[in-house]
């Protein structure tokens, strides 16, 4: 079912966070739909964070809301949005750094399948959650350290076990918080690729932080541009890219960057 | 059952020959160890084993900071106490009591672990802290029910005490009386609770207390909601040791502040799981076996040392059994020192399972 209905998935009206007198998130507005994969761009202190941390719950709006299946989430705690279908993969690491790499995925996907409450199963024989963990190990590459604590893992790997804690939420709409900072040449382009997968194979609304522009050329269907916490554009890449005020406030400064 | 003991137990050969000498020992304690000092010491260890276990399971795996464990244990042993004193000793009037100390156990962890939602770790603390202050006050002001400072000595069931005999003769010199029959109810009921708490961490369940531990933040991401799950381990390590209390109150026949509500108790508990390792169940068995011997023993070894070097002048100073207290702290400190993570965190460091 490839967007029979037009109805967005997520949507934001007119959200809004102040911090004492700096507005963060100012008055955005978007819709997002099933199927696509949305770049968020803008400098630093742009507000782009800050507006997943508005749509995944960690911090609440101070007006606006929004909405997840027509549904208004607005004063839904974290765990719930996490619950029925927003997942995240964070900026900066976020894992359970003395338990295993399969221990971590395990944990996310026996919270899907809603089992955190039992006392009385082992949770080293759940064979479904044990076959789930499986695969996505295979997905993220981290099968051969299955075994190894979450914090003895290089930069990158611990990224991809971001990557695929997120991916074990099997959630409806995808958060990732510029996946590939901090990694390697060799491993910025596989972890690209899986999210190039994931949006060609499932039906999926990405969201993605991302600094890179040839990433957002190849990956993104369409660009919110943030500036000052304001969305200054919204449109496809190559038209947005065109735009005057966007040039300046946003390309204009990597400019540098991206003739070098 | 025995299969997440098979799961959990920890690979090292050392850490498990070093388990079952204890767990031997303990079965056979009144077969192998002479004289009834012997056997309270056991008995002891039995219920402190639980109580740090329990302990652990909020300190070591939920990472919750929380001095009140002791107003949970003394829960238990008054009520035990209270119904013995004032109603009759019978195992009727003990079940009552147990209901009724679990039931107010409950309503009091709930009531802590849902303030934990309001405040920070150390808050939390000392929240806890006042909590089993008050706990201690009331005891002491509210004497005619509980005997005040000096506790209060009680009946129990006679077939528990040494005037009940099973068997006129003895039994490989030891004998068949009520007393061993006490001693294998704490050792049976401590076993049994024990290995609930190993299943339980073993559990799905146990698995979310360890991710509230690592990185809240995250488990509340993935769609857990941490205060459920903190609250309902706050719970779980309440009733399990009130339940240690209700056996100490059983085992001594006495309850009073210093037995089951001291402060000194909550600080030997700390000691117990920081020296056995925190997140290990095993490393209760392991710390409170250390300390309970070092408690009951330092002092004779200590008077064997003494008399051995008499004529020394600095040494037999030194080891005047006087002194224990000394040697205690500086075993402690040693034990920090060169075990940061606690026995068992040494003895498994660098492997996946320790818990």
């Amino acid at each position: 079912m490839v967007n029979s209905s037009r109805t967005p998935v997520l949507q934001t009206e007119a959200l809004t966070i102040r911090f004492g007198g700096h507005v963060a998130v100012d008055r955005v507005s978007a819709a997002f739909e099933a199927g696509s994969l949305t770049a968020i761009v803008g400098p630093n202190g742009a507000g782009k964070t800050t507006y997943f941390n508005l749509i995944s719950g960690q911090l609440p709006p101070s007006s606006g809301t929004v909405y997840l299946n027509e549904r208004d989430i607005s004063r839904w705690p974290v765990a719930k949005r996490a619950r029925h279908g927003l997942g995240r993969a964070f900026q900066l690491t976020q894992l359970f750094p003395n338990l295993t790499v399969e221990e971590n995925l395990g944990l996310v996907v026996q919270a899907r399948h809603g089992l955190g409450h039992r006392i009385w199963t082992l949770a080293s024989r759940q064979q479904a959650v044990r076959t789930e963990v499986e695969s996505l190990l295979d997905t993220i590459g981290l099968t051969e350290r299955a075994d190894d604590f979450a914090r003895a893992l290089s930069h990158g790997a611990q990224r991809r076990l971001e990557v695929g804690m997120m991916l074990a939420m099997d959630p409806q709409v995808m958060m990732f918080d510029e996946p590939t900072a901090g990694m390697s040449v060799d491993e910025a382009p596989v972890l690209l690729e899986l999210i190039h997968r994931i949006k060609n194979e499932q039906d999926r609304t990405i969201l993605l932080v991302e600094h890179k522009l040839d990433v957002i050329r190849t990956l993104a269907d369409r660009i919110l541009v943030l500036h000052n916490g304001r969305l200054l554009a919204d449109g496809e890449p190559e038209s947005v890219m065109q735009l005057d005020v966007v040039r300046q406030a946003y390309l204009g400064e990597l400019s540098d960057e991206e003739v070098a | 059952m025995f299969q997440s003991i098979r799961d959990t137990l920890p690979q090292s050969r050392i850490l498990r020959g070093l388990l079952a000498v204890i767990v031997v020992s303990l079965l056979l304690a009144p077969f192998i160890f002479d004289g009834s000092r012997a056997l309270d010491t056991a008995a002891r260890l039995c219920i402190f084993i639980v109580l740090v276990a329990s302990y652990d399971l909020l300190l070591g795996y939920t990472g919750v900071v929380s001095f009140a464990h002791t107003l949970f244990f003394g829960i238990g042993a008054y009520s035990v106490a209270i119904a013995f004193d004032h109603v009759a000793p019978g195992f009727g009037v003990l079940l009552v009591a147990v209901v009724v100390a679990l039931g107010v156990s409950t309503v009091v962890a709930v009531t802590i672990g849902l303030v934990s939602l309001r405040v920070k770790a150390i808050f939390y603390a000392m929240i806890t802290l006042a909590v089993a202050s008050v706990a201690t006050v009331l005891v002491s002001q509210l004497y005619l029910y509980t005997g005040g400072e000096d506790g209060m000595t009680y009946r129990i069931p006679r077939v528990l005490t040494p005037a009940f005999k099973l068997l006129d003769d003895k039994v490989l010199g030891v004998r068949i009386n009520g007393k061993l029959l006490n001693y294998y109810l704490i050792f049976t009921v401590s076993t049994v609770l024990f290995l609930l708490m190993v299943r339980i961490v073993a559990s799905p369940f146990g698995k979310v207390l360890k991710a509230l531990r690592e990185n809240d933040f995250r488990a509340e991401a993935i769609g857990y909601t941490t205060v459920y799950y903190r609250t309902a381990a706050t719970v779980i390590s309440a009733c399990m040791a009130t339940l240690a209390g209700v056996l100490m109150a059983i085992w001594l026949r006495y309850t009073g502040p210093d037995s089951v509500l001291s402060l000194n108790i909550m600080i030997d508990i700390l000691l117990m799981v920081v020296i056995g390792g925190m997140g290990s169940l095993y490393g209760a068995i392991i710390g409170a076996t250390l300390l309970v011997l070092a408690r009951n023993y330092l002092n004779e070894a200590m008077g064997v040392a003494h008399n051995a070097f008499i004529d020394v002048p600095i040494l037999a100073e030194l080891f005047n059994p006087e002194r224990w207290l000394l040697w205690l702290g500086v075993l402690f400190v040693v034990m920090v020192y060169f075990f940061p993570l606690g026995i068992v965190g040494r003895l498994v460091r660098g492997r996946a399972d320790h818990g």
